[in-house]
């Protein structure tokens, strides 16, 4: 293939992702930089113009909302119980099912399902689960455990439990499923060799499993903790958009709410600009991080 | 000697099934949650019944979810803005990951990295100025701006999927077709599209999903009720005063009907088109 025609083949092969990122990515991106400059909110919405730091200002001191460590930290609980036990409850269960048992098919299949339905549906079921009166958790909790009734909705810290709750029954199936695949490529010889040498359950895991499976988890990780920290689904949806009192709010849904019930358009793309930054810092601090200490094993 | 150590393999074994039921306990629980209040009667929907089967089992809500509300006009929307959805992105995807996993060009690292970086976008970044673009260009109610939502949204995840999975494929491929004659185009779609099926399963999976789900940019956009799509409609049922379970619950239930389908056939594609990419990335 000459020059020419191998330019016009990547050109119409690329091109078309290409654009549409353009257009649909980045050109909003440096849009939201200027918006987040600017006064722009319901009144002026067409007549705005740059007015500097102010927004930026704003995000950082604004008296009248809950203040933005008090959300930033609520996100990183949210985020980091989260990943956690996706991960833990992820790689466990892919444990399980990685040995010679009946049924094995049957329980992949059932312990998907979290992953495959809709995650408005997930959430709307939840909150309907977690209500005080007729959800089923309450009813479970006060029959079977003989213990008393949860106001899950109608308190900040029970709500934002609720949320989390959901959302780590939402999140295990997709770490079990890179866990698994992970699994299957580590060889038999491994564990054979270190069952001649006498190694235990636990050895094994710690210095085979573990670590060969590492590799494909950090990148699985990273992922979760972006999505994660984004996901503006089951907080929304589940605390019906911050309720009670806007106490439950992680960064996404708050800016969500900033822009869209209350069209504070300058402030909102302000605080999104610095929730980007905040999250580029974070994952690239965890991939530095992992990669620094991969070279331990 | 060898019997304790059969029985405490037995034991193992028992312990692993017991851990392995409660999970799918947990994960099936809410799903028969739907499927219950979709079956109460009218007059039981507010119900401290814990039984699966609720007592007169009706299929009311069905009927009247398909006669009295516009389901059928939700469902279609969706279906179609899906169903674009899911193509463009196959066909992008495909395309651009091909490129990006055989050739050197100008941007190419800058192209890969920013894929990654998409990500970390806060869906307010992008869907606030989107959603002042679609309001000048006069967009806003229309399927062409939801769908080009949807597919940028889908694209990167997609496009890198794709690329980390065509880089598992050995180039010799494609040389030994060449030699046979295929000019490059014919070689990709004759020798590698076909090989790369798991990684554009997963794609088209993905790009499914993002659109056929997808509730929070949808309620910006489509605000025409003759426009929603299914999550819109659903929503709908869940207002705040009076929540009309039985068809919240049943309109549920077959919405998740086709996605779980979709993923169980899909679902044994999934653990090697997710995870070969990533073992080489």
């Amino acid at each position: 293939m000459n020059k020419l025609s191998r330019n016009i083949f990547i050109a119409f092969f690329v091109g078309p992702t290409i654009l549409i990122l353009l257009a649909v990515v980045f050109y909003p991106f440096i849009y939201n930089l200027i918006i987040s400059f600017s006064n722009m909110n319901l009144r002026h919405i067409k007549d705005w113009e740059l007015i500097g730091l102010v927004q930026y200002i704003k995000v950082f001191t604004d008296p009248t909302e809950p203040t933005f460590f008090n959300v930033f930290l609520k996100t990183i609980i949210w985020t980091f119980t989260n990943v956690f036990f996706h991960v833990v409850i992820g790689v466990f269960l892919a444990l399980l099912l990685n040995q010679h048992i009946r049924g094995k098919s049957v329980y992949r299949t059932l312990l998907i399902l979290p992953w495959a339905i809709p995650q408005y549906i997930v959430a709307l079921t939840w909150r309907g689960m977690f209500n005080y009166e007729y959800g089923s958790i309450n009813l479970i909790i006060t029959k079977y455990l003989s213990l008393p009734a949860v106001e899950w909705l109608k308190s900040p810290t029970e709500a934002f439990l609720a949320c989390i709750l959901t959302n780590i029954w939402l999140g295990f199936p997709f770490m079990m499923v890179v866990a698994l695949g992970a699994l299957q490529s580590i060889p038999h010889e491994l564990y054979e060799a270190a069952d001649i040498d006498g190694a235990s359950w636990f050895q094994k895991l710690r210095n085979i499993t573990l670590p060969l499976i590492r590799p494909v988890m950090i990148p699985a990780i990273t992922l979760g903790i972006v999505w994660t920290f984004n996901n503006l689904n089951i907080i929304w949806l589940v605390s019906n958009g911050g309720e009670p009192s806007d106490q439950t709010h992680i960064l996404i849904s708050f800016v969500y709410k900033a822009a869209f019930n209350l069209y504070r358009y300058g402030y909102a793309a302000a605080l999104s600009f610095v929730i980007f930054v905040i999250l580029l810092f974070i994952s690239l601090t965890f991939m530095k991080r992992t990669k620094a200490t991969e070279s331990a094993y | 000697m060898k019997n304790t150590f059969k029985s405490k393999k037995i034991l193992v074994k028992i312990a692993t099934h017991i851990t392995l039921i409660i999970f799918a306990i947990i994960t099936v629980y809410p799903v028969s949650q739907v499927i219950t209040i979709s079956l109460r009667p009218a007059d039981r929907l507010l119900s401290t019944s814990l039984e699966i089967i609720p007592d007169n089992a009706t299929l009311n809500a069905y009927i009247d979810l398909f006669t009295n509300r516009p389901f059928l006009l939700w469902t279609a929307n969706s279906a179609f803005v899906a169903l674009v959805v899911t193509l463009t992105g196959v066909v992008f995807a495909s395309m651009a990951g091909y490129a990006f996993s055989r050739f050197k060009f100008i941007g190419k690292k800058i192209g890969l990295l920013s894929l990654l970086v998409t990500q970390m976008f806060p869906a307010t970044m992008l869907l606030l100025p989107l959603y002042i673009m679609l309001i000048y260009l006069g967009l806003i109610n229309t399927y062409l701006g939801i769908i080009i939502i949807y597919t940028a949204t889908a694209l990167p995840f997609c496009v890198w999927t794709m690329k980390g999975y065509y880089d598992t494929i050995p180039f010799s491929l494609e040389e030994a077709a060449k030699i046979d004659g295929c000019n490059q185009f014919q070689a990709f779609y004759k020798i590698i599209i076909p090989l790369a099926s798991p990684a554009l399963v997963i794609t088209g999976l993905f790009s499914f999903m993002t659109a056929w789900s997808e509730y929070i940019v949808a309620a910006q956009v489509l605000q025409d009720a003759q426009l929603w799509t299914l999550p819109l409609g659903l929503k709908s049922f869940e207002a705040n005063m009076t929540t009309e379970w039985g068809l919240y619950g049943a309109a549920s239930f077959i919405v998740m009907i086709p996605v779980v389908v979709l993923f169980l056939v899909l679902s044994r594609w999934l653990v090697s088109g997710l995870t070969l990419g990533s073992v080489k990335g």
